[in-house]
Parts: C-alpha cells; sequence; structure tokens
C-alpha cells in the first residue's frame, strides 16, 4: 500500500540526486560548450574543495542558519502570544481570524515585491513617509537591516501557519485543568509556564519542524528583495548564483551536496526531538 | 462552569486582537488600494488613503497586456491536479503506515520529510534535463508531477496524523463483518478521514498554487501559472506600483477568497497530529 | 446610391472581411520570451498587426529581466528549445554564437537592409562578423540633467563634462531642504546595474577589468580612484539609500525632480522627457563624462536583440517576425501612431538621418554617446577582451555580480573602498582560476 508513494519519491528524490552528484564529479561549465552529449571530465573533489574553500561558503551557512532561526524565533514567540490572545473570549474572533490568517495565502514573490515597494522603498514607501512624519530620516531598509528585513518579511508570511497550530493546541487544553490551577491560585505567569506551555510543546516542534523544511530552501523573498547583496546570500542563494550567474554546474552541484548534507543535519537533529513527541 | 470574563477584560482583549490583526493584514489591504490608484496617486508624499480617484485602469491595462484567464486557469488545474493526484497516491500509503505500522514505518515517514529539503535550486538543472528528455517543458502534467511530488511527504504526514486519531476498534468491527481492505478504506475509513483529507487538500492547494520555483522554470507560454503572470509585473522601467498592485491583486485574489470561507475546515484539520 | 450598388459594396465588404479574417487565421504560432521594458511592451500592442501581416500568432512570455535571463539561459544550455525567439543582450549574443547556440542572421531579405544597423550594435551583435541578434533597441549612457536648476546654481553644462565638472555642477545643484540630490547614480548589486555602472566609471578613470594575462586589476590605483570619487560623490551628494538604486529607482526619482544630474541609459531620455515625468519640459543631455586627462569616456554600449535559437522547429517564421520587428517600417508603424519620440532608439543608421527624428531633443545627444563607446578597446590599457560595462567571457556575470555586490556594501558604509576592492580582487582572481585562464 505505501508502494506507490514510495517509489515515486524514491524515483523524485533519486534520479536529481544522482544527477547532482554525478554533476558534481566533473567539470561542467555550458558556456564554454561543455555538454553531455560530448561527455564532461571527471575531477573528483576539485569542485568540493573549490566550493568549500571559498570565501563565501561559511558566511552563507551563518546566514542560512540565522535566517532559520531568526524566523522561527518571532513565529513562535508572537505564535504563542497571539495564539493565547486568540483564545480570549472577544467579539468579531471569526473576523480577526480571517485578518490575521491571510498572508499565509499571498505567494511569497508577491509578499516579497509588496514589502519591497510599498513598504520598504526608502523614497515612496510607507515606512518612509511615516518616519518623515515624526522627523526622522527614513531607513534604507534592504540595505541597512537587510538581513533583519527579510527575516521580518519572511516572518510575516509564516506566522499565521505558526499561529494557527498553536492555536489549536491552546484550544485543545483541557479547560478544567486551567481553572482548578486557577483556584488553587496560580499566578497567571505560573499557568502559562507550567501547564501551557509544556502543553504546547509537542506543536511548536512539529511548527518547527515544517517551518524548517520550508525556510531552508527560501529563494524568492532573496532574490526579490537584495538579489543576494549586503550579507544576505544563503547557502541556497550561493548555490543559485554559482548554477545560474556562473553557470558552472560542476561547482553549484558539489554546494547542492553541501546543501543536503546541511539539511539532513538539521533534520536528523529535529527528527530525533519531533521523533520523540510523535511516540508519546 | 464556563469561564466568565469581566466586559472590561474582553474589551481589551478585542481592541489588541483587532489591531494585530489590521497590522498582520495592512500589507494586503494596502496593496489593494493601491491597485485603484493612478500610477502619479501611488506614489504620492503624504501617502492618500480613501481620498483618490478610484480607477480600474490598472486592471484593464494589465488585462489588456497579458490574458489572466489563461494564466489563472493554469494555477487551478496545475495547483489542482498536482493536489487531488497526491491524494489519492497518499491515502493508501497513510494508510498501511497508520494502521499497519511497522518497525520502519516513522524511518520512512522522517526521510520523506527529509526529502523535501533538498534545495530546489541545485536540482534545477538536472531537472531541467530531465523535463528536456522527457518532453515535458512547458506542460500543465509535467509541473502537476513535479508539484505533486515535492509536496507529497506534507500529504503523508498530514494524512498519517488524522488516520491514526480513528480508533483501531471500529476497523476491526468492520473487518469481522467481512469488510474488504477496498471496502475498509472507501467506506469506513475516507468518511471519517474527511475533516482531514479536506483540510491536507486545502493546504496542499494553497501550497502548489504559491510555488514559484519551479512553475517559473519550467513553463513558457502554455502552461504557465499566476506566477509567471507576476514575473511580468515586479519591476519594469517607469512607475509601476499601482500596476504592480493590480496584478498582484489578481493574483492572490482567488486564493485568499477560497482561504477565507474555507477557513473553518483548513483549521480544524491543520494540526498535524499536535494536539492529542 | 441604387440599391444594387449598395448590395455590390456590401458583398465585397464581406469578402474583404472574410479574406481578412482567413489571412488573419495564424498558420503558425511562434513563442518569444521577452523583457518587461516599456518598448518590448509596446511591441506586443502591436502584435495583432504582424499576425493580420504574416499570418503567424505570436505567444509573449514577458519576464522582468532578471527572472528571464534565468530562464532563457537555462533554456539554452540544457536545450529546452521553449522559444523561437529571445531577448537576450549584447554580453550574451556573440557568446552564444560562439557555441553554435543561435541561428546565424546571414540571409536577411534586401529590404531589410542589414547594413543599415548601426556599426557599434551589428559589431556588438557578432561573432567572427556573422550577426546573431537583431537589435531592437540600442543604447548608451549619457549625462541628463535639469536644466532649470544647471542655470539657477549659475552653472553652464559643457557638451562633453569632465568628472570634476559633474562634481562641481552636483554641489551646486544639491538641496536637501528641497528634496533635490545633486546627482543620482546606480549603486544596485547586479552586473547589469551598479556593476555596469562603477565599470564603466572605472574605465574613464584609466581603469580596467583584466590586464593582457588575465590578472584582475583592482589592486591597481586606477580602480581605487574611480570608487573612491563614486562613493564621495555620493556619500556628499547622492540620493539615502543610493546602494540600493537601479535603472528604475533613478527614473523614479528623477521623473519625480528629485535629482539635479543623472548618468545612465540613454533610453532613458524618452521617458525623462515623456508624460510621466515632472520635469519634462527642463531636461538637458550631454556625454558622459571622464576624468580628466583620460581619453576615454564612461560610455556603455548596449543593445537587447532578438535572436533565433538553433533547433526551434519554427526558424522561418521566427526569421520573419525578427524581420518585422527590427525593420525599418516598424519604426515608421511606431511613430505613426505615438510619435517619433518612441521609436526604439539606437538601432538603425537611417533612423538618425531622418529630419523628422532629428528633432527629437535627446536624438543626436544618443547616436553620439553610442558613437563614443568602442568595445574592443573599452580601457585606454590594452585589453584581452571585448566589452565595456562587461567583460564578454562566460564566467563574467557570475563574478561580477559578486564583485558589484561587495562595492555596493562600500556604499552602503558596511566595509571600506579599500575592503571591497581586496575582495573583489581575490574572487575575480579566484573564478578566473577556476575557469582556467590563469
Amino acid at each position: 500500500m505505501m508502494a506507490p508513494a514510495v517509489v515515486l519519491l524514491l524515483g523524485w528524490m533519486l534520479v536529481p540526486l544522482v544527477l547532482t552528484l554525478w554533476f558534481s564529479f566533473v567539470k561542467f561549465l555550458p558556456m564554454r560548450g561543455d555538454s553531455i552529449a560530448k561527455g564532461l571530465d571527471w575531477v573528483g573533489f576539485e569542485n568540493y574543495v573549490r566550493f568549500f574553500s571559498s570565501s563565501s561558503f561559511w558566511p552563507s551557512v551563518q546566514i542560512t542558519v540565522l535566517m532559520v532561526g531568526g524566523v522561527l524565533a518571532i513565529c513562535i514567540i508572537f505564535g504563542v502570544l497571539f495564539a493565547l490572545l486568540l483564545d480570549q473570549p472577544m467579539w468579531g474572533q471569526g473576523i480577526v481570524r480571517i485578518l490575521v490568517i491571510a498572508p499565509f495565502f499571498v505567494m511569497p514573490t508577491v509578499s516579497a515585491l509588496v514589502w519591497k515597494n510599498m513598504m520598504m522603498d526608502p523614497v515612496n514607501g510607507l515606512f518612509a513617509h511615516l518616519w518623515r512624519f515624526f522627523g526622522a530620516e527614513p531607513v534604507v531598509w534592504l540595505q541597512d537591516a537587510s538581513l533583519s528585513s527579510i527575516i521580518f518579511i519572511v516572518s510575516w508570511q509564516w506566522l499565521p501557519f505558526a499561529t494557527l497550530i498553536l492555536l489549536t493546541a491552546i484550544q485543545s487544553l483541557d479547560s478544567e485543568q486551567l481553572e482548578a490551577s486557577e483556584m488553587d491560585g496560580a499566578h497567571p505567569l505560573q499557568r502559562f509556564a507550567y501547564i501551557v506551555l509544556p502543553h504546547m510543546g509537542r506543536a511548536i516542534t512539529i511548527v518547527t519542524l515544517i517551518m524548517t523544511i520550508f525556510l531552508l530552501s527560501i529563494f524568492a523573498e532573496i532574490f526579490v528583495t537584495t538579489g543576494g547583496a549586503f550579507g544576505t546570500r544563503t547557502l541556497t542563494f550561493l548555490i543559485f548564483q554559482r548554477v545560474i550567474d556562473s553557470q558552472n554546474i560542476g561547482l553549484g552541484s558539489a554546494g547542492g551536496v553541501y546543501a543536503i548534507i546541511l539539511a539532513n543535519i538539521i533534520a536528523i537533529f529535529l527528527m530525533r526531538i519531533v521523533g520523540k513527541n510523535l511516540d508519546q | 462552569m464556563a469561564r466568565s470574563v469581566s466586559t472590561q477584560r474582553k474589551i481589551i482583549t478585542t481592541a489588541a486582537a483587532w489591531l494585530i490583526g489590521l497590522l498582520i493584514f495592512f500589507p494586503i489591504f494596502w496593496t489593494i488600494l493601491t491597485s485603484f490608484k493612478t500610477e502619479a496617486q501611488a506614489i504620492s508624499n503624504p501617502p492618500v488613503f480613501f481620498n483618490f480617484d478610484w480607477t480600474l485602469e490598472n486592471y484593464a491595462v494589465v488585462q489588456e497586456r497579458s490574458d489572466y484567464m489563461r494564466f489563472l486557469w493554469n494555477s487551478v488545474i496545475i495547483a489542482g491536479g498536482s493536489t487531488v493526484l497526491g491524494i489519492i497516491i497518499a491515502v493508501p500509503a497513510a494508510w498501511s503506515m497508520a494502521f499497519v505500522p511497522s518497525a520502519k514505518t516513522k524511518n520512512i515517514l522522517l526521510w520523506m520529510l527529509s526529502t523535501k529539503m533538498m534545495p530546489a535550486v541545485g536540482a534545477l538543472y538536472p531537472l531541467s534535463l530531465l523535463f528536456v528528455w522527457l518532453n515535458l517543458l512547458d506542460t500543465r502534467f509535467g509541473l502537476i508531477m513535479v508539484l505533486m511530488l515535492s509536496n507529497m511527504p506534507i500529504i503523508v504526514w498530514m494524512l498519517y496524523t488524522y488516520f491514526r486519531e480513528i480508533p483501531g476498534e471500529i476497523l476491526e468491527a468492520s473487518r469481522m463483518d467481512g469488510a474488504t481492505l477496498r471496502e475498509e478504506i472507501f467506506y469506513i475509513l475516507t468518511p471519517m478521514a474527511i475533516p482531514g483529507i479536506a483540510s491536507t487538500l486545502l493546504l496542499n492547494f494553497i501550497l502548489a498554487w504559491n510555488e514559484a520555483f519551479w512553475t517559473l522554470n519550467l513553463t513558457a507560454a502554455k502552461a504557465a501559472p499566476l506566477t509567471a503572470f507576476i514575473a511580468s509585473y515586479s519591476s519594469p522601467e517607469g512607475l509601476f506600483f499601482a500596476k504592480l498592485s493590480a496584478a498582484s491583486t489578481m493574483a492572490i485574489a482567488p486564493i485568499l477568497i477560497l482561504g477565507w470561507f474555507s477557513q473553518k475546515q483548513l483549521v480544524r484539520g491543520l494540526t498535524f497530529g499536535a494536539v492529542k | 446610391m441604387s440599391l444594387r450598388n449598395t448590395l455590390c459594396a456590401a458583398t465585397a465588404l464581406t469578402l474583404v472581411t472574410a479574406t481578412g479574417a482567413m489571412a488573419a487565421d495564424p498558420t503558425a504560432t511562434i513563442t518569444i520570451a521577452t523583457v518587461n521594458n516599456g518598448d518590448m511592451i509596446r511591441m506586443q500592442g502591436y502584435t495583432d498587426q504582424f499576425t493580420a501581416e504574416t499570418g503567424i500568432a505570436v505567444d509573449w512570455v514577458t519576464l522582468e529581466e532578471n527572472v528571464l535571463r534565468q530562464r532563457v539561459t537555462t533554456d539554452i544550455t540544457t536545450k529546452g528549445g521553449q522559444f523561437d525567439v529571445m531577448t537576450i543582450g549584447m554580453y550574451e549574443t556573440p557568446i552564444w554564437g560562439a557555441n553554435d547556440w543561435l541561428v546565424p542572421l546571414s540571409d536577411m531579405s534586401a529590404e531589410y537592409d542589414v547594413d543599415d544597423i548601426l556599426p557599434a550594435m551589428r559589431n556588438g551583435l557578432s561573432h567572427d562578423g556573422t550577426l546573431y541578434a537583431a537589435p531592437f533597441y540600442g543604447e548608451s549612457s549619457m549625462v541628463m540633467y535639469r536644466t532649470d536648476l544647471m542655470e539657477a546654481a549659475g552653472l553652464t553644462m559643457p557638451k562633453d563634462p569632465t568628472w570634476q565638472f559633474i562634481r562641481e555642477a552636483a554641489a551646486a545643484m544639491d538641496d536637501p531642504a528641497n528634496d533635490v540630490n545633486g546627482i543620482c547614480l546606480r549603486g544596485k548589486a547586479g552586473w547589469g546595474e551598479g556593476g555596469s555602472f562603477i565599470t564603466v566609471t572605472a574605465n574613464s578613470f584609466g581603469a580596467s577589468w583584466f590586464d593582457e594575462d588575465w590578472n584582475a586589476q583592482f589592486d591597481q590605483p586606477e580602480w581605487s580612484d574611480a570608487v573612491n570619487f563614486y562613493v564621495n560623490l555620493m556619500n556628499d551628494y547622492g540620493p539615502e539609500g543610493y546602494a540600493t538604486n537601479g535603472f528604475n529607482e533613478n527614473l523614479s526619482l528623477f521623473n519625480q525632480g528629485k535629482c539635479g544630474m543623472w548618468i545612465d541609459a540613454t533610453v532613458a531620455a524618452s521617458f525623462v522627457t515623456g508624460d510621466d515625468s515632472t520635469v519634462k519640459d527642463s531636461v538637458g543631455f550631454a556625454l558622459a563624462p571622464n576624468a580628466e586627462g583620460v581619453e576615454k569616456r564612461s560610455n556603455w554600449l548596449w543593445a537587447w536583440a532578438l535572436a533565433i535559437p538553433a533547433g526551434t522547429q519554427q526558424e522561418a517564421e521566427a526569421k520573419t517576425f525578427i524581420e518585422w520587428a527590427t525593420s525599418k517600417a516598424y519604426i515608421e508603424l511606431v511613430a505613426a501612431n505615438e510619435g517619433w519620440a518612441n521609436v526604439p532608439p539606437g538601432a538603425r543608421t537611417s533612423l538618425y538621418e531622418n529630419p523628422e527624428y532629428l528633432k527629437v531633443p535627446f536624438a543626436q545627444m544618443t547616436l553620439d554617446s553610442i558613437n563614443a563607446a568602442d568595445p574592443t578597446n573599452p580601457s585606454v590599457k590594452p585589453v584581452p577582451y571585448v566589452g565595456i560595462q562587461f567583460v564578454a567571457i562566460p564566467e563574467y556575470a557570475g563574478i561580477a555580480t559578486e564583485v558589484s555586490q561587495e562595492f555596493s556594501a562600500a556604499y552602503a558604509g558596511q566595509q571600506t573602498v579599500e575592503e571591497a576592492l581586496e575582495k573583489a580582487q581575490a574572487l575575480t582572481n579566484d573564478a578566473m582560476e577556476a575557469a582556467g585562464y590563469r
């Protein structure tokens, strides 16, 4: 019964993977006339060494980790807060939920374009107008706070997702348990720390896992906003530059293999935690 | 005893929640608003809110330049096709993981998820070559396959978590009644999992709709969806905020409306087994 | 008019419409990839006329420049065959032509008059003397300035200014209180954005990308002079955040009256004098500047051109389209409908011999700028490469994008100019080594 899905996924994973591995061990510069038909020269680990020893490699790994970590931190902290807030009785809860969920439906390209041009543009952007209104010098967001700006944009897209899952988790919390603790005179902060947060632990790990999967391959947001300038070149973007701008398929493929290794390190780490949680 | 709260507290939470909701929604609102302005009004200083001459000109220009319906239709087919096909293939897999688990089940599930972590750019060249060899470039079918496969792990995982919540005793009872495996899946399991399937369907439809790397790189004219439509308005010469806003509104409106109408279904199922 | 005559006329009319409809029924459909620039959008508007004339229908794939480049490059290197006509530039054409990826445009019709293409454009779009792409429009760069502000500052722009004069004029026109910057220039990362601009600036200070043995030259004093001059000029009189400004951002600033001067592509002239511009009546033009005593000006040379990828099934139809879109007749068609200022410039000699076109204020200066550019000798130093604001080798786009990112970081004050030059030097030599030049 699992066969069709497993076979398809195996094929989906293996075919590009095998091609990528092959390319990573050959000299493949299509612009120089190299092609599969003509045969590609085997160069051993040269591409790997070159990619690894390039001065851009470690910074790109750091930026990747910072970006993923930053977005996760924002989404989980604010996700928990918003979820707590939305769980409270209020008027118009349905409409608020619709407003909060909306960014999740927006294409990454569109959201990057909208934020870059209409919000963060240092001349005509709304932030610039707002800053000038208060007599401040407008900030050139995508230059002076480039990484934070991209983290902010991506967080805006993913916050609804985190909030919704966390909200479902809160709503499933046994209200009698809360009331009991309330009667015992527990401080709201104590209640949060000892009852609510532990209850949400599982939801938080799952949000972390799913978002990490998507965040590791973030591309459109960087492509549209900074093009990798001002310290926003993630590993994914570095590979893109090697493959597309430099047309060095061998080097880019070696980078792809590094990215797979990095992803798997993170994945193993995460899945240990989630796996434990799934067993409960 | 229901939790009772003071009116005062309710007012405060309402105000706070509305403020946050409006702030989060504001960029979308502003985009929609700007799409009805002229290019000059779109960048006017100070910005205008409602007191401008509302115009549909931007929509007319965008429609004249690119046939919106064609892009929209491609988006619907590709996102819909990949989601439905994905679910058809994923249901049996998720079923066997949930009800006939083996020692390897969890590893297979986690392995599936890890296939999603391979960066798409790294696979651009191999996959483009593959598409050339298989003659799939610029076909809806090719994109349906790619998006189906790239979202498959999420689909399997979501379905797996719903199926696990279905008590095994019901299935055993039906088996006693002589139901075949097929009947068991289609008549007993599936109806019970409908909310979960609906939610999976919605989430993956959204993900497929918004996917902008493969849909852009593997299409030209015939199969290009709305992500390609947007790429022709992103930064042209001259003033473009209003036209960009109109194109953006056109690209996100269908999915936004669908999302809003179905958000109850989406939310109900969007737990990934986080809730026990 | 009798009833019979009327009937006859009606029948004739019906026949004409019917045959017209039949001719319009397309016999073939070609797919064209193009960039979303104004002139191309205008060309799309005339698609129906092309279809009516030739019976060939057109599917447009219009993409933003960076996406287009990514898309067509992948298509050509994987032999994807998605497009029958591609819009490419002067950088790609000779490289792709050398790889036999493009169909040579050698047998154009007599009516097309291939010799009418401006020699600079024709050379830049050829490899070994064979034309591989037909220029849709061509450009160089020039100074655009506000005549009113210049007058108010008590200065006169010479026809051929130096960088020193530009700095003086920027200082005089700079007026932060009224939101006017002395000068707006590209600083945005990307080889075709700020990368182009700093490269031509360096040329005009006597620098070059490589010496004759393909050694990077960023450690030479000319580069340091050029980049330092640029950074000081922009820090003193440029707009806030200029390190993120490209062509489009500057165009918008200039049109809003926020720049005293702008040095950029000659095609911008029709925008800054067009209806979207708030300063359209007070724009003057001058040649791109040079540093005093350096023989090279900071002109670049570029063309957006139409090419046919080798292996397309519809070569004949594609050629028909290219002949139509880059013909004299197309220029006249646009001129008749939208005025001479809006025709695609910089491609044909005959356009600049047309007295009607020469009345357009920027026509002569555009031609002079194009003629001042010499891709075979971009620098006063001898170099092993062709190309002015780029180096026509396949590795350049990758290297120059990274180099320009280092420069942009220096413009933004995130590192010093010296640090940026050092990094540029190292990464360029690295990449050239990887490509087997050194």
